[in-house]
């Protein structure tokens, strides 16, 4: 699993990059009440808005941690929003997009230097 | 703001300590939110007792010879009429009829008035009023004093353990007397839509109430992220949201805080305007709305059925209670008719948002004690 500065999480399998947030950024939402997942086959920059978060108090933008097409979204979530909250960093993801190089998944942080950048935090 | 400039309510340690998540409000550093979450101690106030503190709220005294009609000047309200032992809620209105600030206004005593009004106007508020009222009336700002706010259906129960005489009050009654062995003023009002009470005590004292309070396992503290979804809920306009100084009591839904007698007297601020409104001249309304999908926040754009940008949504988001988005806002009055099918506009795409009365979850107050 790697990390971005904005508290997303990626995972990679193949080429197929499973995305969500970070247990540090769902505590910091609170409870999330609404998440809107992208479409299929929407393609997204790393960088860009892919989906949005919304706790009772505010709404938060998801941003793609790599580029890559839309393979599948979390349609659970809809029904079930509290997953983000209960497994963020598991059943919470939030979509599964082909990745366009991997090479920038190795470049984000893993663990390790993730948990060293929320103690500077 | 940063943080060093923030004020500190005298409850500031006790949030700390039982691990708030500390935010700028209104200059003061105040809990949003306690370890349960905003979604849990919104349910608990609903089911139980909520402990809130306010003490960033304005509280005063206007003193004087006639200070009943001297507040008349700056409100719509009928304060000549007001009986020892009851509130009102009003607005201090500009020269416009538009709203500077919402309030609660009482007398506990004989002592003049006791008004409470927002914690980020407060400073304004009370500037206008010496201003508008300068040789009529004194405010005596009550900055020693922490108000609390113990909110829901156990409320009264609870509260009479410690002030038996607090609960004789019904709703809009207010008394000053001895209550957790200080001068309290206390009042059986709210701003959650439920049974509950707004008591003021001296700063010093304000930890220990609190703590003896939260001692009994009815009560718990809530933030103001759960004041506001209980707010929105009970359908209760925010300053600075859904009401400021261009908004007048009428488009806002304020109607019953313009007194019968004021209406035909029409001497109070903005009067021309407000009976013009009241006589069916209105260009918007304040409507609640319940919203199908992503939550409609405050500045979402309301449209009709066409897609017409016909209004704006001044707050909004997820009720607990109820499970979806609500929200309020300003539509023309032809569309302010509960069942009317509009839009809101969120991250630019339309969304189901259908008129309906507010407010959104019934009110529980205890007008007969």
């Amino acid at each position: 699993m790697r990390f971005t500065k904005d508290h997303e999480w990626v995972s990679l399998d193949g080429d197929v990059a499973t995305i969500g947030i970070t247990a540090y950024a769902a505590e910091q939402l609170g409870d999330v009440v609404f998440v809107e997942t992208p479409e299929v086959g929407k393609s997204f920059a790393a960088g860009e808005g892919l989906a949005v978060v919304e706790s009772v108090k505010a709404a938060s933008d998801v941003y793609a941690p790599v580029s890559g097409e839309v393979l599948e979204a979390n349609s659970a979530l809809a029904e079930a929003p509290e997953t983000v909250n209960q497994a963020p960093e598991a059943d919470g993801w939030f979509a599964k997009v082909k990745i366009a190089d991997p090479s920038t998944y190795e470049a984000l942080m893993d663990r390790a230097a993730y948990d060293a950048y929320l103690e500077t935090l | 703001m940063s943080d060093e400039t923030l004020k500190l309510t005298p409850l500031h340690a006790a949030h700390l300590e039982a691990g708030a998540r500390m935010v700028p409000f209104a200059g003061y550093s105040m809990p949003v939110q306690y370890k349960d979450g905003v979604l849990k101690e919104h349910i608990w106030t609903r089911e139980s007792a909520g402990l809130f503190d306010v003490s960033h709220m304005g509280q005063a005294r206007l003193r004087g010879v006639s200070p009943l009609s001297a507040f008349e000047e700056v409100t719509p309200g009928d304060f000549i009429g007001l009986k020892p032992g009851k509130q009102r809620y009003s607005v201090l209105l500009n020269k416009k009829g538009g709203i500077i600030d919402d309030l609660m206004a009482g007398r506990p005593d004989e002592d003049g008035l006791f008004v409470v009004v927002n914690g980020a106007c407060k400073d304004n508020d009370f500037k206008i009023i010496d201003a508008e009222l300068a040789g009529q009336v004194r405010i005596d700002r009550l900055e020693d004093r922490a108000l609390l706010a113990l909110q829901g259906p156990k409320a009264a129960e609870v509260l009479a353990n410690h002030a038996p005489d607090a609960a004789k009050l019904a709703f809009m009654e207010t008394a000053a007397l001895q209550a957790f062995g200080v001068d309290a003023i206390i009042s059986r009002s709210g701003y959650t839509g439920e049974d509950g009470y707004e008591i003021s005590v001296p700063g010093e004292a304000a930890m220990r109430i609190w703590n003896t309070l939260l001692a009994d396992a009815r009560v718990k503290p809530i933030g103001l992220g759960a004041r506001d979804s209980l707010r929105l809920e009970a359908g209760l306009p925010l300053y600075g949201h859904d009401l400021d100084e261009t908004v007048s009591p009428i488009e806002a839904g304020l109607a019953f805080a313009v007194s019968k007698k004021r209406r035909d007297a029409r001497d109070f601020p903005g009067a021309s305007r407000i009976a013009a409104e009241l006589g069916g001249e209105l260009s918007r309304k304040a409507v609640g709305l319940k919203v199908e999908g992503a939550p409609a926040r405050e500045g979402a754009e309301i449209a009709d059925a066409d897609g017409t940008v016909v209004g704006v949504v001044t707050s909004g988001g997820f009720s607990p209670s109820l499970g979806y988005p609500i929200a309020l806002g300003f539509v023309p009055p032809a569309l302010a008719v509960a069942g009317t099918v509009l839009k809101v506009i969120v991250r630019g795409k339309a969304q189901t948002a259908q008129v309906v009365p507010t407010p959104f979850v019934p009110h529980r107050y205890v007008r007969k004690v």
